[in-house]
């Protein structure tokens, strides 16, 4: 549907511009507050405007985090949370494309049932089941480690369903040509559908990492030392601070801080992202 | 170079379908076999059959003197050409063509020799470096036949691979498969559901019905001499008409057969013909015009020069010796 009147494009833009200042109001917040002092906040209302302070706000984060919290450094944080986002986006990766490669090339006995099996555990999220899965995690005394973080969400069954679904649109003939030209079942997965998912891999990458970045009730429940804090968990530990306000201007600078990797990660791949959601030639 | 022989070969489907039954054909080297048949006939299990995309489950091919029943497709020493192209998206042209050399780990010299000798043949030199999606449909497929020719192997398998192609390009497309087939002398087996295509193409024709052979000989014997009912309407275009014999008795022949056959092209207008013909419709193509109409209750198509005088009912005679008869059960022929 393509119309051109002046009245329906005025309404869009307003629609759209309300949609950014829902989006963007938040942040806009975060950004103020991180700008101003502790003292700025004792009134109970929030200054709209940008203060003087942001500078040595983001500072003192960087460089010694508020020790009144238990937190470290932010620095820290940020690279346990970069640790596990890379972890979870390429071991989520690496799995379901090669049991989505298994499924759909392969012909082995209980092959339907594997693939059921995998796609019933999309109905039970991490929180269904988190205390067996603690449990399990704890005995084999993974707490406080790297593993721990990003073993137990790295199995993914969206992303291998999503990997079937881009093998099956690639054409029997290519396989078979394939055969005939002498590649093996692992040269044909190098050399044929690695470079054909390649914007496929990229979409999956950026939706996963965010995911990985943002897990917040896992890592606040498996990290009891301080050197394992991811950042998002880390903000929430920061704001429950005890005896005394929260520190409300270094809480946002933290939350700004959080939010640029993935910012980056998706400015740096839109391209590829974009063009892996829709595109549909193989 | 190599000689292929089936020997009653027969493919049945898991489930118990059978695709394909029976087929025993002895191909020499450098002959040019082209399967022929509608679709459905198990032309092209039977060529996926010889190339060992589809199991063999009755019989044994042969490459050669190597059985290849259990052979894998990469090692029987075959090329094949398919319908679309299915060239690699994300490689050029000249890696399309050196992977399958690559994977038999030629060496890059040679790589580079064969690359070259099948650019320069098949004119694709240019496009060396482009990826496939931004060629057209004619030079995808001189690709995919490039792709066979660096194999320099036993045999060459076309799967349909003028289909997607337009009506001109492929006229074209089948003279150069003619020219190239003549020049390299590699056998060849050739699918195809296009019966012009077929006669153009072979050395022998294969026509298939039903999984079985119909009839197999030269193009010419073939059109001249149709084994059966189903192969003289097959071949040849505008279609053999195949009348009862009761329906036209005054024809030779028609007291014992039960189908006579005779092609549009051997009838002529004469004013003391046998056959009465009641015009139903004119097709101009031309050089020439198609007369259908009626005789006896059947259907009747005449080929006439665009010239020739036209009126409602017309008589016609036939070319003496261009009947064919035909068995009324089965549609054998009978000589």
């Amino acid at each position: 549907m393509i119309e051109n009147r002046p009245g329906l494009n005025l309404l869009a833009h307003l629609t759209l511009m309300l949609g950014v200042a829902i989006v963007a109001l938040p942040v806009w917040v975060a950004l103020v507050a991180s700008t101003h002092t502790a003292t700025d906040f004792m009134s109970g209302t929030i200054p709209i405007w940008p203060g003087p302070h942001l500078v040595e706000n983001y500072a003192r984060m960087l460089d010694a985090g508020v020790s009144t919290s238990g937190t470290p450094p932010v620095g820290t944080m940020m690279l346990n949370s970069l640790v596990m986002a890379l972890l979870i986006a390429c071991g989520k990766i690496a799995i379901s494309i090669t049991s989505a490669f298994a499924i759909v090339y392969f012909r082995f006995p209980l092959r339907n049932l594997a693939f059921w099996c995998i796609f019933i555990t999309m109905m039970l999220p991490v929180e269904v089941r988190i205390v067996p899965t603690f449990q399990v995690v704890a005995d084999l005394g993974l707490l406080n480690s790297y593993a721990g973080l990003s073993i137990p969400l790295i199995a993914s069954a969206t992303a291998t369903f999503l990997f079937r679904q881009v093998f099956l649109t690639i054409p029997d003939e290519l396989t078979e040509a394939a055969r005939i030209d002498g590649a093996g079942p692992l040269k044909f997965f190098r050399d044929i559908l690695l470079p054909l998912s390649r914007t496929n891999i990229a979409a999956l990458f950026v939706i996963l990492f965010i995911y990985g970045w943002n897990q917040y009730l896992w890592p606040l429940l498996i990290t009891t030392s301080s050197d394992y804090y991811t950042i998002v968990a880390g903000i929430k530990r920061m704001a429950d601070a005890v005896d005394g306000l929260p520190q409300w201007h270094l809480v946002m600078a933290t939350a700004m801080l959080a939010m640029l990797p993935p910012v980056a990660v998706v400015i740096g791949m839109q391209r590829l992202f974009v063009k892996g959601l829709v595109e549909t030639e193989k | 170079m190599a000689s292929i022989t089936l020997d009653n070969v027969g493919k049945v489907y898991p489930g118990g379908t059978r695709a394909v039954g029976g087929v025993s054909i002895d191909i020499a080297d450098g002959e040019f076999i082209v399967l022929v048949g509608p679709s459905g006939c198990g032309k092209s299990t039977l060529l996926r059959m010889i190339a060992g995309l589809e199991s063999i489950s009755e019989g044994t091919v042969r490459i050669g003197d190597r059985a290849v029943n259990d052979i894998e497709p990469a090692d029987r020493d075959i090329a094949m050409v398919f319908q679309n192209y299915a060239l690699y998206p994300h490689m050029s042209v000249r890696q399309n063509l050196a992977y399958g050399l690559k994977n038999r780990r030629t060496p890059k010299a040679e790589i580079d020799r064969r690359v070259a000798e099948a650019a320069e043949i098949l004119q694709i030199g240019p496009f060396l470096d482009r990826k496939p999606r931004a060629l057209s449909g004619g030079q995808r497929q001189r690709v995919a036949m490039g792709r066979a020719i660096v194999r320099e192997p036993a045999a060459f398998l076309f799967d349909e691979p003028l289909s997607n192609l337009d009506a001109k390009l492929r006229v074209t497309m089948r003279l150069e498969i003619k020219e190239l087939q003549r020049r390299l002398r590699t056998t060849s087996i050739y699918v195809t559901h296009d019966q012009l295509e077929a006669m153009t193409l072979a050395d022998r024709l294969v026509v298939l019905n039903g999984g079985r052979i119909e009839q197999i000989g030269t193009p010419l014997e073939v059109y001249r001499k149709p084994a059966s009912t189903f192969v003289a309407g097959f071949i040849g275009s505008p279609a053999m008409n195949l009348i009862p014999a009761r329906a036209v008795p005054q024809l030779p022949g028609s007291a014992h057969a039960g189908i006579i056959g005779i092609r549009p092209e051997d009838l002529t207008i004469a004013p003391d013909g046998p056959i009465a013909m009641d015009v139903l419709a004119v097709e101009e193509l031309g050089a020439q015009r198609l007369v259908h109409g009626q005789t006896g209750g059947e259907r009747l198509t005449v080929t006439m020069p665009s010239d020739a005088p036209l009126s409602d009912s017309l008589r016609l005679a036939f070319r003496p010796g261009s009947l064919h008869l035909f068995q009324a059960e089965g549609g054998r022929r009978i000589e």
